[in-house]
């Protein structure tokens, strides 16, 4: 499904903030996968997730979707395969167009966009449909601004638009994080019954251990820019919190696992 | 006296206005639906009233002329598109980089003079200040430029509801989001600002046949009378809950808003020559209150919302 070969990635070469984010990174997802991604600050999650999505081109290494080499394809190019959720709320909607208008363009993710109606009617009663899967009442507001809806509603909308039309690989990037637990919960329940129901392909990064262990089928820890534990199966259902800190310190020869990692 | 001079010159007012309303739209489309602020218009605002006079000199018909000089001021648009996306020039420096060489290539155009006059006996132009009265009223400048303005929004209304139109409106609206949803960031800017200047030189070309004459000094400032323009629909008429079409009406509105004021100020004894420096206090005044108000007299908002999130 996605194979990430050998990848390097270092970020303001030649200054002092030269950071190598990735470092000879390999993983490769099964159709279905279901992967949580944990691990400290600055242990390359979100770049790998940008890597994958196309951010900026990565220095060395291959990226393969469905055996489709999109290593040099832009970031628009490689978005018809993927459907993707960021951390902050505001980055994955357009905050001055309608619910419905939102909708719309992530259905035509990947489409050649023309002179044809940027929304149907048919359309519409389409969204309603799938807008009451969220239970979040946004049916009855569809041509409201999306600049009017709170943090929690915003990503949920994102996460619909992500898997409106069906991507071969869901990215989510800490999408919870932002929100109050209680709206965290609710927007990873939704996570889950739309990852379920479709069988997408995900790879989602969170940074509660928690989390991580409850949801998907694999779990990946990163540290400085590599995977250094992949668990799956059965081995991953009876994971511990207290396992992966201990993984953890190992890994990072003694370093504590930073105050947010535990705590959440 | 005073006051049946100012009422003689109000159409006059009204059908300039309405001309730099065309022009105004233009600008809504960069600077509010794209969110860039184009400088190339200030270039444009004179390249389609060169290439318009120039070709009706040479004997073509007035349509032809304005269809040529919009294709011209699509141009212009291109090249400070490519220049912003492709190589990656901040889009005020862009614009500023085209305007200025539009100046060479205005000059050019008009066989190396400042000015070319086209007379309205000779030529058959479509509008003209002397038809502002005492002419059957299809003959009025403010019903042609009218019409023009109507058709206008009324393509433009339709063309922003289309798939590539709404990829336009997101580009400007979030570009990081845009791209994960697969749409090109960089055409689409591109385009808006192609149409964007297509339509300010379609302004030019209605302008120069206006006045009689091109003036290679005629954008000068343009910019910032679009901008005035667009601020003023604003502020006039954004209480009233409008769609996409009244929000471009409400920009036509300000221009000719805009002029009428000037007519005012002018006839209270202002000097002409000091009207570009009150139409930069206008803007000014008008684009810093939103920053203003929001700093030094910010009420407290209740956040709303996020409990039934």
């Amino acid at each position: 499904m996605l194979r990430i070969e050998h990848i390097w990635k270092t970020f303001n070469v030649g200054t002092v903030n030269e950071k190598t984010a990735l470092k000879d990174l390999s993983l490769e997802l099964k159709e279905g996968d279901f992967v949580t991604v944990i691990g400290g600050n600055g242990a390359g999650k979100s770049t790998m997730l940008n890597a994958v999505a196309g951010v900026w081109p990565v220095d060395e290494g291959k990226i393969f979707i469905d055996d489709i080499d999109v290593t040099r394809l832009p970031e628009h190019k490689r978005a018809a395969y993927l459907g993707r959720v960021f951390q902050d709320p505001m980055t994955g909607t357009a905050a001055n167009m309608q619910i419905q208008e939102n909708l719309a363009l992530a259905l035509r993710r990947g489409n050649f966009r023309f002179l044809k109606s940027g929304i149907t009617k048919a359309e519409r009663e389409d969204y309603q449909e799938k807008l009451k899967v969220l239970d979040l009442g946004l049916e009855e507001r569809m041509t409201s601004k999306v600049g009017l809806l709170s943090g929690g509603q915003r990503q949920a909308l994102t996460l619909l638009m992500a898997t409106l039309k069906k991507p071969k690989l869901l990215l989510l990037d800490e999408h919870t994080a932002a929100l109050d637990p209680k709206t965290a919960a609710k927007v990873l329940d939704a996570t889950e019954r739309i990852v379920g129901r479709d069988h997408l392909t995900t790879l989602m990064i969170t940074h509660n251990m928690k989390d991580a262990i409850a949801h998907g089928n694999r779990l990946i820890m990163m540290y400085e820019g590599n995977v250094i534990y992949d668990v799956s199966g059965e081995e991953k259902k009876r994971l511990k919190v207290a396992d992966l800190l201990a993984k953890f310190e190992q890994a990072s020869g003694g370093e504590f696992a930073n105050d947010r990692m535990i705590l959440t | 006296m005073e006051i049946v001079k100012l009422l003689n010159a109000l159409p006059g007012a009204c059908a300039q206005g309405l001309i730099w309303g065309i022009m105004a739209i233009g600008v809504y489309i960069t600077y509010k639906v794209l969110d860039l602020a184009d400088l190339t218009v200030d270039g444009t605002m004179a390249t389609g009233g060169a290439v318009c006079v120039m070709l009706m000199l040479n004997g073509h018909s007035a349509g032809f002329s304005l269809l040529v000089a919009v294709g011209a001021g699509m141009l212009a648009g291109l090249v400070t598109g490519i220049l912003h996306t492709v190589m990656g020039i901040p889009a005020i420096l862009a614009g500023i980089l085209t305007q200025l060489g539009l100046y060479s290539i205005n000059l050019r155009i008009m066989g190396g003079r400042a000015n070319q006059s086209i007379g309205v006996d000779q030529y058959d132009l479509w509008v003209s200040l002397r038809w502002v009265k005492d002419v059957p009223f299809y003959k009025n400048p403010i019903f042609v430029v009218g019409l023009f303005v109507i058709l206008l929004i009324a393509v433009l209304y339709w063309f922003f509801g289309t798939e590539l139109g709404c990829s336009i409106r997101a580009t400007g609206c979030n570009a990081n989001m845009s791209r994960a949803q697969g749409i090109n960031t960089d055409i689409s800017k591109i385009l808006g600002l192609v149409i964007s200047n297509g339509i300010v030189a379609f302004s030019s070309g209605l302008y120069a046949q206006y006045q009689g004459f091109a003036d290679v000094n005629a954008g000068r400032g343009a910019i910032v009378i679009g901008l005035a323009a667009v601020i003023i629909g604003q502020v006039v008429f954004g209480k009233i809950r409008g769609n996409f079409a009244f929000k471009l009406l409400s920009v036509a509105f300000g221009a000719i808003i805009y002029y009428l004021v000037l007519q005012i100020v002018l006839k209270l004894g202002l000097e002409p020559n000091d009207l570009k420096l009150l139409s930069a206090f206008v803007v000014a005044v008008f684009l810093s209150i939103p920053y203003l108000k929001g700093k030094y007299f910010a009420k407290p908002v209740k956040r709303g919302g996020a409990s039934n999130a």
